[in-house]
């Protein structure tokens, strides 16, 4: 039997993206509006509305934006995700999840497709409930993060258009995340940002909270839970005045941010933006230990 | 004899776990729906007639940032009297983008083998991964270790049965077998070199030069590595696609060892700058 075809059902489970005659079909469509005859006895008559259908093609990707960010700490870790939902210039809704709670111990952020993004979740869940059943025990921190990276690869050719953080404990409950790219490339790090503010909330975190790009490379301060969220937060707030993509303030100043916070026990807060740090604290980059001490008067958002 | 109960270890009820079994007992593909009978994971070929293609196609007027993977390297190996020297950078580009600065591109596929990352970092990661599974299962089979030439056509079949689809892959891989140090260079397009010195990736022009000129084959250890070493610092200064860590590895008679890891950025620099100095001032001195 095709073990594509649900037992029990009728319905059957769709071929993995669509075989060659599907493309053709597309494909046969294009070539016939470019030869569909305008004059002589044969001609047909012509629309406004097909004139600029002269080439069809397969697009199965659209990229709803978003970003996603993993912050750990000795004893937690921070997993982020803004919630707009872009298309082009509009913006359908700002208020989508990015994210998936795996287990009480590990949380997912997508960024990228939404549709991909579902069903990435899907599939996750499905395996991390197959998993549970057969063990009798959640998966840990590492096996999720290798099951994450082959299931994208496995769509090696026809990819998930997603790009991954993924965060939790550990088994010594050790706070660590994991950023990968869209076919299964993943790096096991401290802190990691991926989705459209990459490139503008990444470098931040690398300097606030790796201590890179800092003088002679001194060690930094280890954050607190507190402060990593702030820092999250603010990284969220400030992509967002740049990026369209990435989901700034709402109407009342408020963050439509979820923040998945893990500490040993799973917890989850909704916090609104308020940011304790100066300015000029960010222009220094100083230390966040440095920073706390300061009396701070000069705020971001009041 | 009936084997079925291996498929299903934990007895769970039509689930079956193992091997290439993916399809949960709803008949839902979650991923890999087959293996090759060699044992390596069959991947779905893209929609469409023009594979290598596909994804071209379908981000055609979309933003050039749209998807991008992994990629840019300095990586080198070479054989000696003392064994396999191999020295790679640590940086991975997505387009202009940096998107680490601290990939580990020498994998260790067990204590005998290493293998190096250049072209598409999942590429790599993913099949000398797989490398890995398929050389241990080698090794329970016949109760002795796999050859590095076996262990390395191996993978040159595997992405080979991929030819044509867009994989990005060039690799060495090195270990110590039977007959000695081995250093194989294999590609995406399924090139399996067996060779004494190779550098792969966007910086390799740049380590190629510093390498040929310092090698020989009766260098010391100490020498090699230096030299290792000194080949990828001159790539990352020059090669804007590489750079971040050097991580060198020595390849024994009894297993790899991990040597060095250190930042390849002006510290290093202004390291060099000092020794050549020196030498400089020694030369007018005599």
């Amino acid at each position: 039997m095709d073990p594509l075809l649900r037992p029990g059902h009728n319905a059957p489970h769709l071929p993995a993206a669509m075989g060659p005659g599907y493309a053709d079909v597309f494909d046969r469509l294009s070539r016939q509006g470019g030869r569909v005859e305008t004059t002589g006895t044969n001609a047909l008559p012509t629309f406004d509305a097909h004139a600029g259908a002269k080439q069809a093609s397969f697009q199965p990707y659209q990229n709803n934006g978003g970003s996603v960010v993993a912050v750990a700490g000795k004893d937690f870790c921070v997993v982020a995700s803004d919630t707009r939902f872009g298309l082009g210039f509009a913006v359908p809704t700002r208020m989508i999840s990015r994210n998936l709670v795996l287990n009480d111990k590990v949380v997912l952020a997508t960024a990228g497709m939404q549709a991909d993004t579902c069903t990435l979740h899907k599939v996750l869940r499905i395996r991390l409930d197959m998993y549970r059943q057969n063990h009798g025990k959640d998966m840990s921190l590492g096996a999720v993060s290798q099951l994450l990276s082959n299931t994208l690869y496995y769509k090696r050719f026809f990819p998930y258009y997603t790009f991954n953080v993924l965060g939790g404990v550990d088994e010594n409950g050790e706070g660590f995340c994991y950023g990968y790219d869209a076919i299964g490339s993943h790096e096991k790090v401290k802190v990691v940002c991926t989705g459209s503010s990459q490139s503008l909330i990444q470098p931040v975190l690398d300097n606030q909270v790796d201590g890179k790009q800092m003088y002679d490379g001194q060690p930094v301060a280890e954050l607190s839970l507190e402060q990593t969220v702030e820092l999250v937060k603010d990284c969220f707030s400030s992509a967002g005045e740049r990026d369209i993509y990435t989901v700034g303030l709402d109407g009342r100043g408020q963050p439509p941010l979820y923040v998945k916070i893990l500490k040993l026990a799973f917890v989850l807060t909704s916090h609104p933006l308020r940011s304790k740090y100066t300015r000029s604290h960010f222009i220094q980059g100083q230390s966040p230990a440095v920073r706390d001490s300061q009396t701070t008067t000069d705020t971001y958002f009041t | 004899m009936e084997l079925g109960f291996l498929d299903r270890p934990h007895g769970a009820g039509g689930v079956r776990v193992t091997g290439a079994a993916l399809v949960d007992e709803l008949g839902y593909s979650l991923g890999c729906d087959r293996m090759h009978p060699t044992g390596a994971p069959v991947l779905t070929a893209p929609p469409g007639d023009a594979p290598a293609s596909f994804l071209t196609e379908a981000f055609r007027g979309q933003d050039d940032h749209a998807l991008k993977f992994l990629h840019g390297t300095t990586t080198l190996a070479f054989v000696f009297q003392g064994g396999v020297v191999v020295a790679v950078d640590s940086r991975a580009s997505m387009g202009q983008y940096i998107g680490s600065g601290s990939v580990r591109k020498i994998i260790e596929i067990n204590p005998y083998l290493l293998g190096t990352m250049a072209g598409g970092a999942a590429d790599c990661s993913f099949w000398e991964r797989d490398l890995g599974r398929r050389c241990r299962l080698y090794e329970l089979r016949n109760k002795e270790r796999i050859s590095v030439a076996a262990a390395s056509k191996l993978l040159a079949n595997t992405v080979y049965g991929y030819k044509g689809m867009g994989l990005s892959m060039g690799t060495m891989i090195t270990g110590w077998d039977k007959t000695g140090p081995n250093l194989f260079y294999v590609d995406n397009d399924g090139t399996r070199l067996k060779g004494h010195k190779f550098s792969v990736g966007s910086g390799s022009t740049y380590a190629y030069g510093v390498l040929d000129q310092g090698y020989h084959w009766d260098l010391t250890v100490e020498d090699a590595l230096e030299l290792g070493r000194r080949s990828i610092f001159h790539a990352t200064h020059r090669d804007a696609a590489s750079g971040g860590f050097i991580n060198v590895y020595h390849v024994k008679e009894d297993g790899w060892v991990n040597i060095s890891h250190e930042d390849s950025g002006m510290t290093k620099y202004y390291e060099y700058k000092a020794q050549s100095a020196a030498v400089d001032s020694t030369a007018m001195e005599s």
